[in-house]
């Protein structure tokens, strides 16, 4: 979707602040909801994907009205109630339905180093071969789909050169939707900021992590 | 400055959201969905354990050997690997160098992806709007910000990821650190310099800072 988080490009959004010893966490709440958006995940009723698309779909002012955690937040909750973990009157009142069975968590505190560790890779074994090489001329197609997708308006209808093949992997657009992995190969695609942004005279380029399908 | 970081870092008020992910927390809890233990396993995991340290070490053991550094160029998720890192949102990684003519950017101009396993927890200018939407745009203003000033003719890569490729940025080893060890010349390495914003500086005395 043609949203607010596909920043790239935008002017206006005012300066950067970095903050010097900035601590991992500002508020005990941060830190609980980065780690319940973890926790939950190991319920494997979403994805990655998911995810992202759930945050995405949070209205343009009030995405910029939040913080990072708090669109964490507002997009756990939503999936939670959506995919069934969770009903809408359990979250609006805090406390669980009377006579609702107990579940059992599937990460527990000494599975979480291995969680950690493991990690969820992401690359697929496909039996094509990747359609595009090293050093070809591609053109990111001119796509403006309504759900999730990872190739940025920034990049659409701009030809860029193949820098890397980076394998297969899980194609993000339809596994957002549940519809299946559909893995597909992954190219790291580089753009001149001539061709990106015009009247450009360095040799500046910006490198894009492309799916197969959205290239031509 | 004080009161613009409150604005863009707490815009409701903080007690209203920490009340919401307390009441959150305790429901998954009552209904067996989460083993509040874990949680504090992962906080502590973040907190303590994985950071920048991490990213320093890869970048300081690069530095010395010249070996390492084409395995790191070449596969850097195995590289990495070598060092003892990786796992969560790291699972993909790729290694660009900074040289006398090409500086590397980080960014994810989509959502916020970070290299976990070597950076940690991404700082909230990484994840803030100004950052995404400008880094592509505008990198030399954006770097300008950070303080740096690059020649016309050194060429800027920005790595934007879009996918669950992460990547870290091997910067430029300071002249003048030739003497220092291998762990020294990992204190020398900073986040910023491992996204891209920043040089790595040489002591400044023999003990550094």
């Amino acid at each position: 979707m043609n949203g607010i988080h596909d920043m790239g490009g935008m002017h206006g959004l005012g300066p950067i602040q970095p903050e010097p010893s900035e601590p991992v966490f500002h508020e005990h709440w941060e830190a609980r909801v980065f780690a319940l958006q973890r926790a939950m995940g190991a319920w494997r009723r979403w994805n990655i994907d998911a995810s992202r698309y759930q945050r995405e779909l949070i209205p343009a002012p009030e995405y910029l009205r939040m913080s990072y955690y708090e669109k964490w937040l507002a997009g756990l909750e939503q999936l939670l109630v959506t995919r069934g973990l969770v009903s809408s009157t359990e979250l609006a009142s805090g406390r669980a339905a009377l006579g609702a069975t107990k579940s059992s968590p599937p990460l527990t505190a000494d599975k979480v180093p291995l969680l950690v560790a493991q990690g969820s890779p992401s690359d697929r074994p496909v039996q094509t071969r990747p359609r595009y090489e090293v050093g070809q001329q591609v053109r990111a197609r001119n796509i403006n789909p309504l759900g999730h997708t990872r190739l940025p308006r920034y990049a659409r209808a701009k030809q860029g050169v193949i820098d890397r093949i980076h394998g297969a992997f899980v194609f993000p657009d339809t596994n957002a939707l549940f519809q299946g992995e559909n893995p597909q190969h992954l190219y790291s695609v580089r753009f001149t900021a001539r061709e990106l942004w015009g009247e450009i005279t360095t040799q500046d380029a910006v490198y894009i992590d492309l799916w197969e399908s959205y290239l031509e | 400055m004080t009161e613009h970081d409150d604005d863009h870092r707490h815009q409701a008020a903080p007690s209203d959201l920490a009340l919401r992910v307390a009441a959150l927390e305790s429901l998954l809890v009552e209904k067996g969905l989460v083993d509040p233990a874990a949680l504090d396993a992962l906080v502590d995991t973040y907190e303590h354990k994985i950071g920048p340290r991490n990213g320093a070490k890869v970048v300081a053991r690069a530095w010395i050997d010249p070996a390492y550094k084409t395995r790191l160029l070449l596969n850097a998720t195995q590289a990495i690997a070598e060092l003892g890192f990786g796992g969560m949102q790291g699972e993909h990684m790729v290694a660009v160098e900074n040289t006398p003519t090409v500086h590397n950017l980080v960014v994810c101009t989509l959502c916020s992806c970070y290299p976990y396993t070597v950076l940690g927890l991404p700082p909230v200018w990484y994840k803030s709007a100004p950052y995404r939407s400008r880094a592509v745009i505008d990198p030399r203003g954006v770097l300008r910000e950070f303080g740096l000033e690059l020649p016309a003719q050194t060429e800027i890569r920005v790595w934007d990821s879009t996918a669950e490729i992460r990547y870290l940025v091997i910067p430029q080893r300071p002249p003048g650190t030739e003497h220092l060890s291998e762990e020294q010349l990992a204190g020398l390495v900073t986040r910023d310099a491992m996204i891209g914003v920043a040089f790595v500086q040489a002591p400044s005395s023999p003990k550094g800072t």
